[in-house]
């Protein structure tokens, strides 16, 4: 007689969702340790790739935009603004697109053993946090060269920036991960909104130009985009103490946008409700991933 | 009466067997009426309870529904109609090294494999010794998976899941591991867990094999189930109205 006797009747394959991600937290390392390790595999430069795509990236816009369309001027500090939109923009894009490809990627797990599948999503989420932190380093350097002293609440709102990415990208990628399996066209939206979401928050340019040029019902929808109540929270935490805080912007107008604050509680709720849908959407169809893999 | 550790209440289970997918073919699909793919009925009205401590063979020949059944009773699926229950923790050897990466080394992909069965670390690490001894490819455990001859693979896979220590093994056509000798290793270890008194439900086409580790089977036929009784007599049924 084995231990049986004592545990009760369970539906098997029926989890608790991103909950039982916390009890298989020893799987999820592993998980997260193999994908950081197979990612790499036969690159000569290795990890040094995860310097190189921002290094470039940020060197193209930097020339045209800061340089060609005279941003440097406009913006003190244009580098460090610039960079620390970039960071904030690749963990998305990563994160997102990861999480999203990660179930079809796992497919032999999933249609031949049951585990919450939840863990695929996270763990992408975890790697691509892995990488943004090299990248947040760089910024950190180039801040305090630009002689950035931090205040504890620009510190809390670098903070507050990453979770609301991070739960943004969550909720998304679990989201588009399930349909993916379905309709592999899902991949691809990821991509298009990747692109999207980088012009279309001020990562390249500031916020003066979006309000000027919308009307103020368009300009709040703008504003309620999560990610860039997250790209000023990280302008306000690593760029504005570098600036010297100044009042207005050499091009006159505000260097961060008003109430900061309110529409970081606001992107934070958004993202919530977004890891919700992504959750329950999830579950939906997690039910079918391995007769569809 | 002992416990019960599987409960299979009326299950059935219908696979969608859609191919035309894209835009153009959904609207055509509409437009006519039409379905948008074929479906078919792998299981149907089956209920059965497995008591602890028993070892089931389930019956059939191809596409009688036996591997779907057993990916149910996993988890891995869902059932459309019924419900299935367990109990303890069911460690489906479906098929053995699905968790395995290519290009970690063995002694990475045994933890990795025992974490993915609901190991815990503490465990794994207690039984390393014994799953690396029962592979046999100490002088390899270290070296990349990708170079490991298919044997070597198989033999590391099976290592691992016989010492995840589940309540209930769902053993699918895994028994075809290797040479002679270290299928008959394998045997042994299989009698051994049924000794310690685990539940084993097994799907093999070898029915001389099953019929020697299981008292008891069940037949399947087209998704139905159409006898359950003692092993032995099964597979004497499945001859006579095979030949």
């Amino acid at each position: 007689m084995s231990a049986a006797a004592g545990l009760p009747l369970t539906t098997p394959g029926q989890g608790r969702g991103l909950l039982d991600v916390l009890d298989r937290r020893y799987l999820l390392r592993l998980i997260v340790r193999k994908e950081l390790r197979v990612r790499y595999r036969g690159s000569v430069l290795g990890m040094a790739w995860t310097y190189v795509k921002p290094a470039i990236q940020f060197g193209v816009y930097f020339l045209a935009l800061g340089v060609f369309l005279g941003q440097r001027e406009a913006v003190p500090d244009y580098a460090v603004y610039l960079f620390s939109g970039i960071i904030v923009m690749n963990f998305f894009g990563e994160g997102f697109g990861n999480a999203t490809r990660s179930i079809l990627w796992n497919a032999p797990l999933v249609n031949k053993i049951y585990l919450p599948r939840e863990l695929f999503p996270v763990a992408s989420l975890w790697v691509s946090a892995v990488h943004f932190f090299p990248q947040f380093l760089v910024l950190l350097v180039a801040a305090v060269v630009a002689g950035w002293r931090p205040t504890p609440a620009e510190l809390a709102a670098g903070v507050v920036g990453f979770v609301i990415v991070a739960l943004l990208a969550l909720g998304l990628g679990l989201l588009f991960g399930a349909v993916n399996v379905f309709y592999r066209d899902a991949e691809n939206f990821v991509d298009l909104i990747v692109m999207v979401a980088t012009w279309g928050s001020p990562v390249l340019y500031t916020w003066n130009l979006v309000h000027a040029a919308l009307p103020e019902w368009l300009w709040r929808i703008y504003q309620a985009n999560p990610l860039t109540a997250a790209v000023e929270l990280f302008h306000y935490a690593f760029w504005y103490g570098g600036t010297g805080r100044p009042q207005s912007l050499p091009a006159g107008g505000a260097p961060l946008p008003p109430d900061l604050w309110t529409w970081a509680g606001i992107a934070l709720v958004v993202s919530l409700v977004v890891v919700t849908v992504g959750q329950i959407v999830f579950r939906r169809l997690e039910g079918r991933f391995a007769q569809e893999l | 009466m002992s416990t019960t550790v599987i409960e299979v209440s009326d299950v059935a289970k219908r696979f969608t067997l859609r191919h035309n997918r894209s835009l153009k073919e959904l609207a055509v699909a509409a437009f006519r009426g039409r379905p948008t793919g074929d479906t078919f009925l792998a299981l149907d009205g089956v209920s059965f309870d497995v008591a602890d401590g028993e070892s089931v063979a389930l019956l059939g020949f191809n596409g009688s529904g036996k591997s779907t059944l057993l990916k149910l009773i996993s988890g891995v699926l869902k059932p459309d109609v019924g419900a299935i229950r367990t109990r303890g923790r069911v460690a489906g050897l479906i098929e053995v090294g699905a968790g395995f990466h290519p290009d970690l080394t063995g002694r990475e992909n045994v933890y990795l494999n025992g974490a993915i069965l609901g190991m815990s670390e503490q465990q794994i690490a207690a039984r390393f010794d014994e799953i690396v001894a029962f592979s046999e490819i100490e002088r390899f455990i270290d070296t990349e998976v990708k170079f490991y001859s298919s044997g070597m693979f198989l033999r590391l896979a099976f290592a691992v899941a016989v010492h995840s220590d589940p309540e209930v093994f769902l053993i699918d056509e895994i028994l075809a591991v290797g040479d002679e000798p270290f299928q008959r290793k394998c045997i042994d270890r299989i009698k051994q867990l049924k000794g310690e008194g685990r539940t084993l439900v097994i799907v093999s086409h070898d029915l001389d094999m099953v019929a020697r580790l299981c008292e008891r089977g069940i037949l399947l036929e087209k998704g139905k189930m159409v006898a359950d009784g003692t092993a032995t007599d099964l597979v004497s049924r499945m001859r006579g109205e095979h030949e």
